[in-house]
Order: structure tokens, then C-alpha cells, then sequence
């Protein structure tokens, strides 16, 4: 099986994007995601986690028995959260207290052991550090999407966010005052992720049929061609030779 | 008074589905039929309850050690651990119970809701005295109750939604969503209750 390398990484994006299309990992894309800022953080955490998880998984591929494999996997994922907790926890220390104990969480977000199961634990390393990047960054985009609708709608503001020192974000104008504050609430959680999963569904409809239309137009043609040639080949003029008698003799 | 409210909090306030989004793979997941999530509902209870009492004893055995920052890898192989023997434990002496709850089991090892409690327990709670071991029980149990009571709603809601016209991008997932998200607006009522 020979996947080009650009196709493993569009791979989590797009095609099997994990929250939208897969539905895994629905507990922090509801619970960290009142704000973009927040979904970033949490993202980048799970992709750091997912990218070396999958890395080691895929080093370790020939080593760990098949029977206890996934004990092996989980413990190599606790590894790694249990690294990035503490590393937020000295660097960011606003964004920890904001994921809180969705954080530690992270280990038994199915997306991870998921694709050491399914990718890593098959291919080779620098697939697999691919194929983490790119689910990574699928999950990472769709937490920022929800976190900037629920924010924006919630709140009333852009992005905002701190990073030690820095504070950064949009307030815009008086419409924190008129935020509905439902958004950032649980029920708006599900009710954003409810309509952006029917929206994608529509897209992915509405594109297929597309495709479907276009493959269907294709066939027609050809049909029509050949139907075309067909008639060509029966109307074409008979060739009649004659013979010194005068008769018609089939050419 | 002080458990009472606990556990009114454990099951309505803070429920742990539509309020804190602990558990919403098999919220999601299972919840097609009433029945099976009944039978989910009473293995999360069951292995909820008896997590946070590990849970608390291993916390306990961290904090002797002074190696509290490897909560997050013991917790999770110590309830790995615990799923399959609660697992091998049914099977050789209540087969009636195994024979519901078997399928679900290895599931809950993946359900945060689980790992979450212990987590909560701890933080909570500490890990002081005997009183802090029955409240995290208590906790653990209820909370698992409070999971049940999303579940088998959410599962009701459902069958009724298979009958009725649904617009075709919102089938299946999109309209679950949306009417756990209706669900979470009633129990947010619950939030004014405890202070």
C-alpha cells in the first residue's frame, strides 16, 4: 500500500476530519471550546501528544506483544499527557486552569489510541508522525471553529486569550452587551456542534451529488458518441463493385 | 444534609453529560434503543462506584510516596486494570449480570466520564480521613446514576425521532445533538438549586 505523504496528512484534515466526520473525541470539542483560544490550546496539547504517542507507537511497532498491545499504548499516552500537563502548567499556566481537568483528559480522548491503533502500529515512523499531524491539526481546526462561533456569539469577542504576559483579543464594540450567553453554555455546545455536523453533511451531500451529476453527464456523452459512431457505421455507402457480367458482387 | 446534597448535586446539578461533558462517546454511542442504554447506564454506575474507592486508595498511596504527578498514568492503568476484573468477576459469579453488562464493559475503559470521576474525587475531596472515601463513593456512584438518567432520556427522545420526518443532513448525529442540547437547556434550571 503506497499513500503519498501529502495524502496521509490531508487525510485527518479533511477527508476524515476526527470531530466531524469521525465523531471522535466529542468531550473536550463541547467542553474546552467556549472560546478560540481555549480550542487552540487544547488542540495543539492533543497534537503534541497524538504526534509523539504515534511516533513511539510506531518505533515500538515490532517490540510490543500483539495481546497487550493496547495496555502498552495507553501507558505511552499517559506518558506523554502526563509531560505536556506539566509543561503547560510551567509555561501557560492560564491556559491550564482553563482546559482544567480536561487536560489530564487527553488520555482517553479516542483519537489518539485510535490512530495508534489503526496507523501506527502498522506503518512506519515518519507516516506515522505525519499521519498525527494531520489529525492533529483536523482537530485542532474544527475546536477553533466552534471556539470562535461560540466566543463570538456567546460573548462578543474575537480570539481573546493570554499568552504570559501578553494579552491579545478583539472586543467588539458594545456587543458583549447583547451576547447570548446560552452559547457559552453547555446547551450551546451541543446546539453549535449539532448544526455545524448537519452543515458539513450538507456540503458533503450537495458535492457528491455534484460529482455524481458530472460522472452521470460523462456517461451520456459517451453513450452518445458511441451511438454517433454506430449510426456512421450504418450509414456509410455500401461499396458496390461490379463484375465484367454487370452483377453486383459483394465487395 | 451535606450527602443529600451531594447527591442531588451528583445527579442533576452538575450532571455529569450535560453539564460537565464527561461521557459523551457512549452518550452518543449507545443510546439508540432504551434498553441498551439502561444496560450502559448500570455498568457506569457499577464501575464508577467501585473506581472511586481504587482511586482514592491508590491517591492515598501517591501522596505517601510524594508522587502525586503520576495521578493521570496510575489512575488510568489502575481502572484499566479494574474494568477487566470487574469483568472476570461477573463471569465466574453472576452470569446473569455478565450477560447484561458484559458487552459494555470494555468500553467504559475509554469513557472519560470514569477517569473524570476519579479525577474530581481527588480534587475535590483529598484524600483525608473516612469521610472523604464516602463521599467520593457517593460521588462516584451518583454521578453514575446522573449519567444513567441523561442516557436513558436521550435514548427515549431517540426512539420517537426514528419515526418521525428528519431533513436529511441533520439525520442521525446532527439532530442527537441538537436534542441533548435542548436537554442541556432543562437541566441548566437545575443550576440555581444549590448555591
Amino acid at each position: 500500500m503506497k499513500t503519498s505523504k501529502s495524502k496521509i496528512l490531508t487525510n485527518g484534515i479533511i477527508t476524515s476530519n476526527p470531530v466531524f466526520r469521525l465523531v471522535l473525541g466529542t468531550c473536550p470539542t463541547l467542553a474546552v471550546t467556549t472560546s478560540a483560544f481555549n480550542g487552540l490550546g487544547m488542540g495543539l496539547a492533543a497534537t503534541l501528544v497524538l504526534v509523539c504517542s504515534n511516533a513511539l507507537v510506531s518505533l515500538l511497532r515490532k517490540v510490543i506483544p500483539d495481546k497487550v498491545r493496547i495496555p502498552c499504548f495507553v501507558l505511552i499516552i499517559a506518558t506523554f499527557v502526563t509531560l505536556v500537563e506539566m509543561l503547560l502548567k510551567r509555561f501557560v499556566p492560564a491556559l491550564y486552569s482553563a482546559l482544567g481537568i480536561y487536560l489530564p483528559l487527553i488520555v482517553v480522548n479516542c483519537i489518539i489510541l485510535a490512530r495508534a491503533e489503526a496507523f501506527a502500529s502498522t506503518n512506519r515512523v515518519g507516516d506515522s508522525i505525519l499521519d498525527g499531524l494531520g489529525m492533529g491539526l483536523g482537530f485542532t481546526l474544527s475546536l477553533m471553529t466552534m471556539g470562535f462561533i461560540r466566543e463570538l456569539v456567546g460573548s462578543g469577542t474575537i480570539f481573546v486569550g493570554s499568552l504570559g504576559e501578553a494579552e491579545f483579543g478583539l472586543v467588539l464594540g458594545s456587543l458583549p452587551d447583547y451576547a447570548m450567553s446560552v452559547f457559552v453554555m453547555p446547551a450551546g455546545g451541543f446546539l453549535v456542534f449539532g448544526l455545524l455536523m448537519a452543515l458539513i453533511n450538507w456540503l458533503t451531500d450537495k458535492a457528491d451529488k455534484k460529482r455524481k451529476e458530472k460522472l452521470v453527464a460523462e456517461a451520456e456523452r459517451i453513450e452518445e458518441m458511441k451511438h454517433y459512431l454506430d449510426e456512421m457505421a450504418e450509414n456509410e455507402p455500401e461499396v458496390k463493385v461490379e463484375n465484367l457480367d454487370g452483377q453486383e458482387v459483394e465487395a | 444534609m451535606t450527602y443529600f446534597l451531594l447527591i442531588i448535586g451528583a445527579v442533576f446539578v452538575n450532571n455529569f453529560v450535560l453539564c460537565q461533558f464527561l461521557g459523551i462517546c457512549p452518550f452518543l454511542g449507545v443510546s439508540k434503543k432504551t434498553d441498551t442504554a439502561l444496560g450502559m447506564g448500570l455498568a457506569v454506575i457499577f464501575v464508577m462506584g467501585v473506581a472511586s474507592i481504587f482511586t482514592w486508595l491508590i491517591q492515598k498511596l501517591l501522596v505517601l510516596a510524594g508522587i502525586e504527578y503520576l495521578q493521570t498514568i496510575a489512575f488510568i492503568l489502575v481502572i484499566a486494570a479494574l474494568v477487566q476484573l470487574v469483568e472476570m468477576v461477573l463471569k465466574r459469579f453472576m452470569p446473569a449480570l455478565y450477560s447484561t453488562l458484559g458487552v459494555y464493559l470494555p468500553l467504559i475503559t475509554t469513557n472519560c466520564a470514569v477517569l473524570g470521576v476519579a479525577i474530581l474525587n481527588v480534587q475535590a475531596y483529598g484524600v483525608v480521613g473516612g469521610e472523604s472515601l464516602l463521599q467520593a463513593f457517593l460521588n462516584g456512584v451518583f454521578s453514575g446514576v446522573g449519567f444513567t438518567l441523561s442516557i436513558l432520556l436521550l435514548a427515549g427522545i431517540r426512539e420517537k425521532m426514528d419515526v418521525s420526518l428528519v431533513p436529511k443532513p441533520f439525520r442521525g448525529f446532527p439532530i442527537t445533538l441538537i436534542a441533548a442540547s435542548i436537554m442541556a437547556m432543562a437541566f441548566a434550571a437545575f443550576g440555581g438549586m444549590i448555591s
